[in-house]
């Protein structure tokens, strides 16, 4: 039954020669044969592969070498990763003519070094374009608590794969909150690093100005672990941080004595439904935080990433467009065509309004360490649900389940959402953002772990899956 | 801004960017636009003065 077990336990269970990666790699393959036809996650499985790899940690160990801290951890990545000799799909369907990647993506090729196993790509909204995880050619990644729910986006596959135990670790990308929202409708432990931290090389663009790439998993033990054998200054992003790794293995079980904590209002106290509330209030009364604060400019903030978003979106897809326009996912074909008709002026003003947010929160960070704020304005809607209700208005779904998230990734905070599970929410979770200053990572991940420490937040495997299987 | 000035201003910028809108996609590409626009009165609206610099800013 390794299939059930977070990475850390996996990897420790392989350098201990308790299990064999093959054997690890052969239960999680036959767990995604099981489940991934109803779930949709999965959109390559690179069997062989992943065998080899599993095969190459195992003669490692048996030759009494380390195999790394990663050791036999079966991993999968969001189909916009390249993986070497896979077409890279960014979930559409014009790039399926593109040649299968020539190489893997710089964190990729950073886990293997670590000694994880790739097992595939995983299904996505439209070149990233997205907060439902619906796709209208691979059909919609489904939510392991409820398989008519969403399992948000664009990172849907993410959040199925890691909620259904299929793997017990994923790389997605987040430009708005697509790490985020999935992390909050399937229940588990995002991490959302700073704008900068991680390599995006080798993956499928959306905005450059705040694409990040960034681990999911059932526990903060392994958010923290991949993310620390991912860290590393890579030249060829021309937006990585010159910065030698701060590791934080050492660092995320120190407690959070000493850290002030406050509860984000204003913004971030309206427009939820009530669960999303409910998880901030939990999470806030479990810490003792009784303080908030306002966090200036978040509603310009969002609109500037709103606009930024669309701007940039179309221009990367603007030949696409006139050519291909036909083979887009029609939900992000229209915002795309629209983004193309977006005055300059409006997006120069939102990269001033992005100084000016850095420059407010930079002071508000003077007198508090850590803020919480809501994942998501609700818990998974259904599939092929359109709207929602916002502010006693009903507004369209798709934009807006990353309100919350949209104005702490345009900062390029580094952020953990956690999964939190409350009365109004049901069967269904809903997650907190705990949001650090930039580059603090190791913070926003001790306060997630002092909250999974104290049962307050956590990640369990989907139940009754196999009644859907 | 009229529905009408949205068909208007997709006429003119799907001529001038050389960018088919099939009537098919122009229910979609006017309701994001009219989003957009709403969205966009508080950037409009936020005065930052004229030495405020963008972030994203070319570092050689």
């Amino acid at each position: 039954m390794t299939e059930l077990l977070t990475a850390t336990e996996i990897a420790e269970q392989v350098k201990s020669r308790k299990v064999s990666a093959r054997q690890v790699a052969q239960n999680a393959l036959a767990r995604i044969d099981r489940l991934n036809p109803v779930l949709n996650a999965f959109t390559d499985v690179t069997r062989q592969r992943a065998l080899a790899a599993a095969d190459a940690v195992d003669a490692k160990l048996a030759a009494g070498h380390d195999p790394g801290p990663m050791a036999g951890v079966p991993y999968a990545v969001k189909n916009l990763f390249d993986i070497k000799d896979v077409v890279t799909l960014a979930g559409s369907k014009i790039n399926r003519d593109d040649p299968p990647a020539a190489r893997d993506a710089t964190l990729i090729s950073r886990l293997d070094a670590a000694g994880a196993v790739l097992l595939g790509g995983l299904n996505m909204g439209e070149y990233a374009y997205d907060f439902t995880g619906e796709n209208a050619h691979d059909g919609p990644s489904r939510n392991p608590h409820d398989p008519a729910h969403m399992a948000g986006g664009s990172s849907g596959g993410c959040g199925a794969a890691g909620a259904s135990a299929m793997v017990p670790l994923s790389l997605g990308s987040d430009t708005n909150g697509s790490i985020r929202v999935p992390s909050s409708l399937c229940g588990l432990f995002g991490l959302k690093p700073t704008y900068g931290r991680l390599s995006r090389v080798h993956s499928f663009p959306f905005v450059a100005s705040l694409d990040h790439l960034g681990p999911f998993a059932r526990s903060t033990a392994d958010l923290a672990l991949s993310y620390d054998c991912m860290q590393g200054v890579d030249p060829a992003d021309p937006m990585g941080a010159s910065r030698a790794p701060e590791p934080v293995m050492g660092e995320f079980s120190k407690g959070i004595a000493g850290l002030r904590i406050a509860v984000a209002g204003g913004y971030f106290a309206e427009n939820g439904y009530p669960e999303a509330l409910e998880a901030v209030a939990k999470v806030a009364e479990a810490l003792d935080v009784a303080h908030r604060v306002e966090i200036p400019m978040a509603k310009v903030a969002r609109a500037s990433a709103y606009v930024i978003t669309m701007s940039e979106g179309a221009a990367l897809h603007l030949e696409r467009l006139r050519t291909r326009h036909a083979d887009f996912d029609p939900d992000v074909r229209d915002r795309l065509l629209a983004g193309a008709m977006i005055p300059a002026q409006w997006v120069v003003k939102a990269h001033k309004i992005r100084r000016a947010f850095h420059d407010a929160l930079m002071h508000l960070f003077q007198s508090v360490d850590i803020l919480l704020a809501p994942a998501t304005p609700c818990k998974a809607p259904k599939i092929g649900q359109k709207t929602l209700i916002l502010d006693g208005k009903e507004m369209a779904l798709r934009p807006n389940m990353g309100i919350f998230t949209q104005p702490i990734s345009f900062a390029g905070l580094p952020v953990v959402a956690v999964p939190v599970w409350t009365a109004s929410s049901g069967h269904l979770p809903i997650g907190v953002q705990v949001i650090a200053p930039p580059w603090r990572e190791d913070l926003a991940l001790r306060v997630a772990h002092h909250l999974e420490t104290m049962g307050i937040a956590s990640a369990p495997v989907a139940r009754g899956l196999e009644t859907y299987a | 801004m009229t529905k009408a000035d949205t068909d208007a201003l997709i006429d003119a910028l799907s001529a001038y960017l050389e960018l088919p809108v099939e009537e098919a996609y122009r229910p979609g590409v006017k309701f994001h636009l009219e989003t957009a626009r709403g969205i966009a009165e508080d950037i409009l609206a936020l005065d930052l003065g004229d030495h405020a610099e963008p972030a994203a800013v070319y570092i050689p």
